[in-house]
């Protein structure tokens, strides 16, 4: 079976800097597949590319066996591609519920029906006792979830997460993984970037490590933390020796 | 919870029929001609305001270059009547898919600014615009038209002895503009336009078409102020570019949806109901043209509503739903 998503040779210059060079990955149908590596390693930079925020500089991105490298980000969505934002971004003068419907409208034209199906990704997001409060007024947390609960809602084959994980108390850290776990088991494929490895690596099928922009390690999360080339990334050359 | 929010939605409905059925039988009350002027020219910034908001308020777009629309509305429908004959009525729809038009051709390069670059484009293409018709030596240039006067008709849409009809066509297109951003709000595109409003690039990562979002709010906003533009050219019946496209018009379209709650359903009524009697009552008290006492009353006004109610008077009726569709 083909790959739900494939990058192939992707490059992505901006002026002189060299953000991804020749990244190559791809990501199976029914996996957690987890996108980590040093800050400024390219990591965001490769998720927008996949999200369609912005055509490569060279390469090309497959999903679920078409060309999608010059598709816009709205497009991408109504194929199946769902995401979140690093630094949030809900309709803050809205409620919640409203925020989910934006989503849900994608494959819902009917209003009521939209309305349902928003409904129902509260409930299983854990978020249905706040519908009608402002997305203004949600704790961080809550508005991670609210991130989860609006690109669920457009019903993807592929959920892109973006920290989703990263600067939650570890309880909440704890229930966001649960939820991730929760969503794959439902079918959707999922590709995460996550900084907080102890948290990732239990939760992933495969790890894909980008460092100067390039794929450095890809792997089972077990193996991957224990390549000296990781650690040397993340750690600097002389924590590597003694691995 | 969704029969709670069915239920707001019907009150909305209720409250707006029984406001239009009580305002449709003032002039069994008000005979006196100033104050009934007043009360045409209160409905039909109402009415504009509304429509702005469609734009502004919902959409985010902020414009203050309204008044072009509401000037082609009047320019087409006139243009049309004394050239070629054409009835105010097919008029004003030609008017209204004119600017609907010019508004999606302007929106084509303006709508991939953002912010305040938009904001000074809608100012800069209305004052062109303005210009334009300064020098149109065909459409009257300085001089402007004069609609002839063929006695009172419902067919030519115009009368003497009696202001009624005007009252009950601003009162038809207050509840129009109403009645679309009601219908407007549960639909796709409300949830589009705010969402877009809010943050364009999550909206565009849900599947939302921006560009076209905007291109929609245009049109119907477009549409439905140069409707007005017509209504205001048969009612004052001679029109030249000042009267009709100056910037005050984009101001008086603006104000009241800022003063009553931007982007809410019921603010820009609120905002016209109190600020249209208190300018045309300041200019009628303090006389003159009408450019002195009555832009400092609500220039004040504006100034004391943006610090202590940023969110419109609107908010104090109803403070945790705001634009709210829900609930």
């Amino acid at each position: 079976m083909t790959a739900l998503l494939e990058t192939r040779g992707v490059w992505q210059r901006f002026g002189g800097l060299v953000a991804n060079s020749d990244v190559s990955i791809s990501v199976g149908r029914g996996e957690i597949v987890g996108l980590i590596g040093p800050n400024g390693a390219g990591k965001s930079t490769l998720f927008n590319l996949i999200a369609g925020v912005l055509p490569p500089t060279q390469g090309s991105i497959l999903f679920d066996g078409e060309d999608v490298t010059h598709m816009p980000a709205a497009e991408r969505c109504q194929r199946g591609v769902g995401r979140t934002f690093q630094v949030v971004k809900s309709f803050e003068t809205m409620t919640v519920i409203d925020n989910v419907i934006v989503g849900a409208l994608v494959r819902n034209t009917v209003m009521r029906e939209a309305r349902r199906k928003a409904h129902e990704v509260l409930e299983f997001t854990g978020l249905a006792t706040r519908a009608h409060v402002l997305a203004s007024d949600l704790v961080p947390a809550e508005k991670r979830r609210l991130e989860v609960a609006r690109a669920l809602a457009t019903e993807p084959k592929l959920l892109l997460l973006d920290e989703v994980l990263t600067g939650l108390t570890p309880t909440e850290a704890q229930t966001g993984v649960a939820l991730v776990r929760k969503v794959r088991d439902t079918g959707i494929t999922v590709l995460m970037v996550e900084h907080v490895m102890e948290i990732v690596m239990p939760l992933v099928d495969r790890a894909i490590v980008l460092d100067l922009g390039k794929v450095l390690v890809e792997g089972k999360p077990a193996d991957v933390v224990r390549d000296p080339k990781v650690i040397s990334a993340y750690l600097g050359d002389r924590h590597a020796v003694g691995a | 919870m969704d029969k709670e929010f069915a239920a707001r939605r019907r009150r909305d409905l209720i409250i707006a029929a029984v406001l239009a059925a009580i305002a449709a039988a003032t002039p069994l009350f008000v005979k006196d001609v100033v104050v009934q002027n007043i009360l045409i020219l209160t409905l039909m910034y109402a009415g504009l305001s509304q429509s702005w908001n469609i734009l502004s308020g919902y959409c985010g777009q902020i414009s203050l270059g309204h008044a072009l629309y509401f000037g082609l509305g009047a320019y087409t429908t006139e243009l049309l009547f004394t050239k070629f004959g054409v009835l105010p009525w097919f008029g004003m729809l030609a008017g209204g898919v004119v600017s609907a038009l010019i508004a999606m051709g302007l929106g084509y390069p303006f709508f991939r600014l953002r912010g305040h670059y938009y904001v000074i484009a809608t100012i800069v293409i209305a004052e062109i615009g303005l210009l334009l018709f300064h020098n149109w030596e065909w459409a009257g240039a300085a001089m402007g038209i004069t609609i002839p006067i063929r006695g009172d008709s419902w067919l030519k849409f115009q009368f003497l002895r009696t202001k009624l009809p005007y009252f009950y066509f601003a009162l038809a297109l207050c509840c129009l503009a109403w009645f679309v951003t009601w219908w407007l709000e549960n639909s796709k595109w409300g949830f589009w336009w705010r969402a877009v409003k809010d943050n364009p690039d999550a909206a565009e990562s849900l599947g939302v078409d921006v560009f076209n979002s905007k291109m929609g709010a245009a049109a119907v906003s477009a549409f439905l102020v140069a409707v007005g533009g017509s209504f205001y050219a048969q009612f004052v019946s001679y029109i030249d570019p000042e009267s009709v496209m100056g910037f005050q018009f984009s101001l008086l379209m603006a104000l009241p949806a800022v003063l009553g709650g931007i982007g809410t359903l019921w603010g820009p009524v609120l905002g016209a109901a109190i600020l249209i009697p208190l300018t045309e009552l300041t200019r009628f008290k303090f006389g003159g043209s009408g450019r002195g006492v009555d832009l400092i009353v609500y220039g004040t006004l504006i100034v004391l509503i943006s610090l202590a109610l940023p969110r419109g008077l609107l908010s104090l009726f109803s403070r945790p739903k705001k634009t709210g569709a829900s609930r």
